[in-house]
């Protein structure tokens, strides 16, 4: 094909229907309410939500989530967009990062070394990672679909972003259920069932994010 | 022309284009292309690979600008998006066939001479293209690129409606796009 050609392929689909930050910004939308109803449909918000979010480790938990789907929503957007610095994107994760470590070692602080082992375990914590990383499923699927309209350097990094941000949506969206409060079960819980996704989010990325 | 105008001029153009204005998406195109072909043409002498190769990156840039146009804000400079991509692109298209260069990421925005001379053989053969792609997008590739037709001669010849011919045009940019990346090469 000549050059000539292939631009007059090009000039005739000129205009462009969905730019990609409008894609990315809808995917977050659907699917983090398919993911909240899907907690609805199987597990239930916890009893008394409004309540428990008012004591610090619930709202600890509750924050901590968002601040970490909010940091890591960001890097997605940017990984996706070439040419845009990740580096302020990628510092900004220090803030949840800090609030964890801040989190946990108040809690050491508080708490005597005897309740340290059953407040890391909890009561649920094979039922957090299993639903964690399904409910996931939805943001996975959304950021995945969403990166493929993008143009990321590098697919597996890019597939790890979208889990990491995927995972911890899916976080905030159990913590609206999970009756297990304390830090060093979100530190470890949580955190854990968040490296799966971003794991799994890291072999699709390199496969689907290919372009 | 000073660098910082034409980052300005091309912003414009592709800006309007996204609203869809062909005009000035066929000015941009046909002012970047001689860039592309400018570097492609340097990495080849380069590190020795036949000036015939070029091309095919080239066009291959151009497709990978095209499907991810949608990805840069149009509030900001255009200079930083259209290198990252050129180059990306450029690097993972000779690896693709086997070269392994390099490409300095300011050597879009920085390059100063444009590469007017005529372009070298196609040697991506347009026929092979067309028969990884099915009706009806085979036949409105063909008859818009190789027959010069515009959308509403194809859609009136087809008997299809004009957005119809638009959709499938998208589909059809989005299939060369992997028949590019999945083309074997003989000549390795």
């Amino acid at each position: 094909m000549q050059t000539d050609d292939l631009i007059q392929l090009l000039t005739k689909d000129a205009p462009v229907k969905r730019r990609f930050n409008h894609v990315f910004v809808t995917a977050i939308a659907v699917s983090l309410l398919v993911s909240f109803v899907l907690l609805l449909i199987t597990l239930g918000l916890r009893q008394n939500l409004l309540q428990a979010a008012q004591t610090p480790r619930v709202a600890f938990k509750i924050g901590l989530t968002v601040l970490l789907a909010i940091t890591g929503s960001q890097v997605a957007l940017r990984i996706g967009k070439p040419g845009v610095p990740l580096r302020p994107a990628l510092l900004a994760l220090a803030l949840p990062a800090a609030a964890l470590v801040i989190g946990v070692v108040s809690e050491l602080a508080v708490v005597p070394a005897a309740q340290w082992e059953p407040s890391l375990v909890g009561r649920y914590p094979a039922a957090c990672v299993f639903f964690v990383s399904l409910l996931s499923l939805a943001p996975l699927t959304g950021l995945i679909y969403a990166l493929r309209q993008a143009a990321p350097e590098n697919p597996a990094k890019a597939g790890a972003v979208a889990g990491l941000a995927s995972g911890a949506l899916a976080a905030c969206v159990y913590a609206l259920h999970c009756p297990d409060d304390s830090p060093l079960f979100v530190a470890t819980w949580y955190l854990a069932a968040i490296a799966l996704v971003t794991s799994a989010g890291a072999l699709l990325g390199k496969r689907l994010l290919r372009w | 022309m000073k660098h910082s105008a034409r980052e300005e001029e091309w912003a414009d153009w592709l800006r309007m284009a996204m609203k869809g204005d062909a005009a000035a998406y066929d000015r941009f195109l046909r002012a970047v292309t001689p860039y592309l072909r400018s570097i492609a043409r340097r990495r080849c002498d380069l590190f020795g690979i036949p000036t015939g190769e070029a091309e095919d990156v080239v066009q291959e840039v151009l497709l990978a600008v095209h499907l991810k146009r949608g990805t840069w804000d149009t509030t900001r400079p255009i200079g930083p998006w259209l290198s990252t991509i050129v180059r990306n692109k450029m690097i993972d298209s000779f690896r693709r066939r086997g070269r392994h260069v390099s490409v300095p990421i300011e050597d879009v925005m920085e390059t100063l001479e444009a590469d007017n001379r005529q372009p070298g053989l196609d040697r991506i053969d347009v026929e092979k293209m067309l028969a990884g792609l099915r009706d009806p997008q085979r036949e409105i590739v063909r008859s818009i690129s190789v027959g010069g037709e515009g959308i509403r001669e194809t859609a009136e010849r087809l008997k299809m409606s004009e957005g119809a011919v638009r959709v499938a045009l998208h589909r059809a940019l989005k299939g060369l796009a992997v028949l590019y990346r999945s083309e074997e090469r003989a000549d390795r």
